[in-house]
């Protein structure tokens, strides 16, 4: 089941980036996914059938919605930092503890992490992520692990687990 | 119209000439390879404008091909970096 | 017109770019240059590709584009995650201003 969802989604890929619907097209294509699947198919996501639950697209697309927010905000405040004669940066790392269970969701969460304002994700170990902050403004971990992580990881739960 | 995106061109590898200077310059090993990971973003843009000025798609692939093999070998970097061999 | 709005768009990520790469040159350390400049850069480019989009509409230069914003988005983020895992284990010490360090213990 795996190596046969991963056979289709790397043909729908071939597809898009070469763009014609001609018969030698598609055979060069299948024989390409083909090699491919059988390579990496055994390291696929072991749960295909979420793939098929329509919901799961519903908080997708609203998940994308707040990152393009949040990546926008992000931008702003590279730029005021970088202008800003004094550069007001008070850099650290902290350790912020996640609920998130699974590989995909904690892979997906910490690539989230590096793009909103300030953070970028430096290591995870089990529950924990060590996060490089820009500017700490606060040194309790229940505020930081609210700020940093808040915004994302309810819909990611919803998305993937 | 076309001396506007002439002018963002020259720009946009302008701004490559200015990450070479932290390449050339960057005081640690890590510093130099920053500089090598952000000058690969920065192709793909130029390859992109180009793309819009020459009107041909196949740029946008050389685009493709650039930002994957730019991944490769900064991850390859990054394992040096750690003291790993590399087929640890 | 979609040309006006495609030139829009590739100004804006060129501003962008223009961002990070003072960020680049002007930040104090590694760990804060890498900051500034994967955030900026990435969505700089992101910015161009959707102007390519925009100027050759759904035909084949145009999907490409868009299949190329997600390749670069992951690609740039997890090589910056992997940058900086790597200058921490290289031994360069957080800079002059840091206030804070919980990896140190966990590296052990």
């Amino acid at each position: 089941m795996k190596y046969i969802t991963l056979f289709i989604l790397s043909l729908v890929f071939w597809l898009l980036l070469t763009f014609k619907l001609t018969v030698p097209n598609i055979i060069v294509g299948s024989v390409a996914s083909l090699i491919c699947s059988l390579f990496f198919g055994r390291f696929f996501v072991t749960n295909v059938y979420k793939l098929l639950q329509p919901q799961r697209y519903f908080w997708f697309i609203i998940y994308l919605f707040i990152f393009v927010w949040e990546c926008l905000k992000a931008n702003i405040d590279v730029a005021y930092r970088v202008l800003h004669p004094a550069m007001p940066i008070r850099p650290g790392i902290v350790k912020v503890k996640t609920t998130l269970k699974s590989d995909m969701a904690k892979m997906l969460l910490a690539n989230s992490i590096t793009m909103t304002p300030g953070t970028i994700s430096v290591d995870i170990i089990d529950d924990y992520l060590y996060i490089h902050w820009i500017y700490i403004k606060s040194e309790d971990p229940e505020v930081y692990t609210e700020i940093i992580t808040g915004a994302f990881e309810k819909y990611i739960k919803r998305i993937i687990e | 119209m076309s001396n506007y995106l002439n002018i963002l061109l020259y720009v946009q590898i302008g701004l490559s000439v200015i990450c070479m200077y932290r390449i050339i310059r960057g005081p640690t090993i890590p510093d130099r390879m920053v500089g090598v990971d952000i000058f690969g973003i920065l192709v793909v843009g130029v390859c992109a404008i180009i793309s819009i000025q020459s009107e041909k798609s196949f740029i946008l692939d050389i685009g493709i091909a650039w930002i994957i093999l730019s991944f490769i070998g900064t991850l390859t970097l990054a394992k040096y970096l750690t003291g790993k061999k590399l087929n640890e | 017109m979609n040309n006006m709005i495609s030139l829009i768009f590739i100004t804006i990520g060129i501003l962008f770019n223009l961002l990070g790469c003072i960020g680049i040159i002007r930040l104090p350390d590694t760990y804060n240059r890498l900051q500034a400049a994967t955030k900026a850069v990435t969505l700089g480019c992101c910015s161009i590709l959707v102007g390519v989009l925009f100027h050759f509409g759904f035909s084949d230069a145009g999907i490409k584009a868009l299949v190329a914003i997600p390749i670069l988005f992951f690609a740039s983020t997890t090589g910056a995650h992997a940058l900086i895992r790597g200058t921490y284990h290289f031994g360069i010490k957080l800079g002059k201003k840091s206030v804070k360090d919980d990896y140190k213990d966990a590296v052990k």
